[in-house]
């Protein structure tokens, strides 16, 4: 049956053929359904974007406006050509990420993008919604990854920042999502100080608290003196964390928040001194757990570590496969 | 065990040295008897369970864990220990054992007990617990310490000196209780004087702009093989390299050939022509080197390649420590029991017989041949002390070899300098640059330079860079550096066929052009093997 549904996997991305458009495509194309904001995800040059209007300022701020934008809010129904039904339900994973549900012929398929479910200030929990099939990530879709409580990676942060008042601590995390959520988690949990933001963060950061997520006060590195940021906590995208740039703090401690963190030599290769392990993805337990939740007829399994998740399925006897994209990318995430 | 879980965590993410030693130290001082000497003997290598073995950890963890996941994740993981550490059903109500208890219950495993009583620890522990417990049950920490490393960290935590941990150290066991009641409660000293045990070395330091008086200081060739020791006490002998290792096995004919207690310093070489000539009887390094890491040695290689010591000192003799004396009186008991030893075995060092500075700095600057790697000048009343000490022992290595190379590569650095392109690969000319010849490696240095010079260095690899492969930069091959090295030798892992030794950056020659720099014939005609 595979074969011929009306939702197929092409290389480029989800295929909907009643409707003739994409969800998530690699590429541009007239049409397209987007989950989030992040940019293996969306891309821009596309005729006309369906998404949340979170996502779709986060699209706008970095591809800037071009082709129709069409905003959608959650729960809102929108009819598609070839009598398929659209809805968007909160996905949990950053803000404005929603998971993409496709009815057409009596049948129910739900694309998830990228998920959690844990607990995050900075956008709406994941809504577990029923369907015949689901379409998931598996970024962490293998056992030894079980995140810890984001509470003691955060108290773990704050305790070194403190211990180390002459040095400031350098945290490396995605620029969409990741560094909000991390200020916000630091925000929840009383840290009032200011936190100094590379360049880089600056945009995303201004867009959320213009979304409505408040972040407290943020101030940018290059304004700042160096002696200023000592037992300070600083945020940069990963690619800066080992760069020359780092170069203008004081005597850094190299974090990084990342579920790939949870690997000892992962966080090695990448000259980290404190792991935080801290994602935005499911990690195992969630990813089984939600599957046993939603409780579908079938299991589609995208990017990330499909073996180990088909594995699973297949010792629960539940009908599964895995699904060929391409661009999908390990996020720093 | 959740302390010393939490120390492994904190040295594997802890680049910088004073870091780790002040981590270990802080564990040594803190921690209780007898936890903290097995912790020291998981960190020096000095734990054996023969009992648990990598495969035993993954049959247990098979027996838990659907086979394809755990092999996914290994895999993934790249660890056996920690994957299994990752996979391990978790328990809500940690109930952790101490580290004696851990070290206790491994000890006790057999192979049919192994099952049940390491699966009994792991039910124990949380995360960073399972992952202490097996990698001190599998005796492979892996975690970037070196036993020396955990000693001066030790030596710090109770303000003692590493040379006496050193002296020490081969005479006792895990958990090392004489140790730590002398150097925690001011017991008096562990004794070792009894055991076949290595003692720490006298170490020289380099000689720089001074000049000695030769009334004061004798003055022998330093050869260019390996520093040993042998020791011949309570009936056993053995031959312990610089660091401390027995290396009996690789050199059997040496360790026969000591028939009384004695202990003595020395230089291992190989039987040949290439130092000091007929007379000087040595071969080069790289003949030696095939001698070395052995198991066993076959009979052919003991034929051609025969090791024999060339004693440079005595530091126990007949049950007698001649250690305090001053190095005139052990050399006058070391050439007394020249003739008890094997000719074909044993040499001694001999003395220069210069009386005048000025003439052994001539002869230094001819020795090339004589003696590859300088000369060494010892006070002639100084006891053998262990470590360098200063004003006792000096090397005055002769002039390096200096050969204009071009910057072909650079790498990041680690730690301090991890932002830092602060590995150079440098190559010479395969022939005339003029003509179309090729730049081939033939060396690889990560020291020499400034800070002022690295950060420079650093910037020119940035905008000068033609090539990414991962960490590493290829650059457009245009900075000449002066390179500085002992001795070159052939080597067939190298394209270039050469290897240097010690080579370093001596100076960065801004004002040559690339072409100008040497080529390989100029370093070929330096190898002298
Ligand atoms: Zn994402």
């Amino acid at each position: 049956m595979t074969a011929k549904h009306w939702i197929r996997a092409e290389p480029q991305g989800l295929y909907v053929e009643p409707a003739d458009c994409w969800i998530d495509p690699s590429r541009p194309v007239d049409t397209a359904l987007v989950t989030h904001g992040h940019a293996d995800h969306a891309r821009g040059g596309h005729g006309c974007t369906m998404a949340t209007p979170e996502t779709l300022a986060v699209m706008d701020l970095r591809y800037g406006t071009d082709g129709r934008a069409r905003p959608v809010a959650y729960g809102e129904d929108v009819m598609l050509a070839g009598k398929v039904r659209a809805t968007f339900h909160p996905a949990g994973h950053v803000l404005g990420s929603a998971q993409i549900l496709l009815e057409h012929a009596g049948e129910r398929v739900l694309v998830t993008g990228d998920y959690k479910r844990r607990p995050d200030p900075t956008c709406r929990p994941f809504a577990v919604t029923p369907c015949d099939i689901f379409i998931t990530e598996a970024t962490f879709g293998l056992p030894v990854f079980r995140h810890p409580p984001t509470g003691l990676e955060i108290d773990r942060l704050r305790e070194t920042s403190k211990a180390h008042p002459d040095r400031a601590v350098l945290v490396g995390a995605y620029a969409l999502g990741k560094a909000q959520r991390i200020i916000a988690e630091l925000r929840q949990s009383g840290h009032d100080a200011p936190i100094f933001l590379h360049g880089a963060l600056e945009r995303m950061c201004r867009l959320y608290e213009e979304l409505g997520v408040p972040l407290g006060d943020l101030r940018p590195v290059a304004d700042t003196a160096k002696d200023e940021m000592a037992g300070r906590i600083v945020l940069c995208p990963p690619s800066a964390l080992n760069d020359r740039w780092s170069r203008r703090l004081p005597d850094p401690i190299t974090a990084m928040a990342s579920g790939w963190m949870r690997i000892r030599q992962r966080a090695r290769q990448r000259n980290v001194e404190l792991p935080l392990i801290i994602s935005d993805h499911a990690d195992w337990d969630e990813l089984t757990a939600t599957i046993e939740e939603v409780d579908p007829a079938e299991c589609w399994i995208t990017h990330g570590r499909e073996d180990g998740l088909l594995r699973w399925c297949a010792l629960h006897q539940r009908r599964a496969r895995a699904l060929a994209l391409v661009g999908f990318e390990d996020e720093d995430d | 065990m959740e302390r010393f879980a939490a120390l492994l965590d904190a040295l594997v993410y802890t680049r910088r040295r004073t870091e780790k030693l002040a981590l270990l130290a802080d564990y040594l001082r803190e921690t209780a008897d007898p936890d903290r000497g097995w912790s020291l003997a998981a960190l020096t290598g000095g734990l054996d369970f023969p009992a648990v073995k990598s495969s035993t950890v993954r049959n247990l963890l098979m027996e838990r864990v659907d086979p394809v996941l755990f092999q996914l994740s290994r895999d993934y993981v790249g660890d056996t220990a920690e994957t299994a550490s990752l996979l391990w059903p978790g328990t809500d109500n940690p109930s952790p054992p101490s580290v004696s208890e851990a070290v206790e219950a491994l000890g006790r495993m057999t192979r049919n007990s192994v099952r049940h009583d390491l699966a009994a620890l792991l039910d124990r522990l949380d995360v960073s617990g399972r992952f202490a417990l097996l990698k001190l049950a599998t005796g492979a920490l892996r975690i970037g310490i070196s036993a020396r490393l955990a000693k001066v960290a030790f030596a710090q935590a109770f303000g003692v000196s590493v040379d006496e941990i050193e002296e020490y150290w081969h005479g006792i066991e895990p958990p090392y209780a004489a140790l730590f009641d002398w150097a925690a409660r001011g017991a008096p000293p562990p004794r070792c004087d009894d055991q076949p045990v290595f003692r720490p070395f006298m170490l020289a330091h380099p000689l720089e702009e001074t000049e000695l008086d030769l009334k004061e200081f004798a003055a022998e060739w330093k050869w260019d093989g390996i520093r040993v020791q042998l020791v011949h006490v309570a009936g056993a002998t053995r031959l312990y390299s610089r660091s401390g290792d027995d290396i009996s096995v690789s050199f059997p004919e040496i360790a026969e050939a000591l028939p009384f207690p004695a202990v003595l310093d020395g230089e291992l070489l190989v039987r040949g022509s290439h130092q000091g000539g007929e007379s000087g009887g040595a071969a080069s390094f790289n003949a030696l080197q095939q001698r070395l890491g052995r198991k066993t040695v076959p009979r052919k290689l003991l034929a051609e390649a025969p090791a024999f010591l060339r004693v440079y000192d005595l530091l126990m003799i007949d049950g007698d420590d001649v250690r305090p004396l001053p190095w005139v009186e052990r050399r006058n008991r070391l050439e007394a029991i020249m003739d008890r030893l094997d000719s074909g075995r044993f040499d001694l060092s001999e003395l220069i017989g210069a009386t005048r500075f000025e003439d052994l700095d001539q002869l230094r600057a001819a020795g090339r041949d004589n003696a590859i790697e300088g000369i060494m000048l010892k006070r002639r009343d100084s006891p053998y002390v262990a470590g360098r000490r200063t004003g006792l022992w000096y090397k005055w290595k002769r002039d390096p070899l200096l050969v204009d190379c071009v910057l072909m590569y650079a790498q990041r650095g680690s730690g301090k300098r991890s932002s830092f392109y602060s590995d150079f690969t440098f190559g010479c000319w395969d022939g005339d640059p003029g003509e179309g010849a090729e730049l081939l490696p033939v060396g690889k240095a990560y020291f020499g330079f400034t800070d002022e010079e690295l950060k420079w260095l650093d910037s020119h690899v940035r905008r000068h860079t033609v090539n990414r492969f991962g960490p590493v930069r290829e650059t457009d091959r245009s900075l000449v550096f002066e390179v500085a090295f002992d001795s070159v030798h052939r080597s067939k892992r190298h394209k270039s066929g050469l290897a240097m030794r010690f080579p370093r950056i001596n100076r960065i020659r801004t004002d040559k052009p690339a072409h100008e720099a040497d080529r390989l014939e100029a370093l070929q005609a330096l190898v002298v093997d």
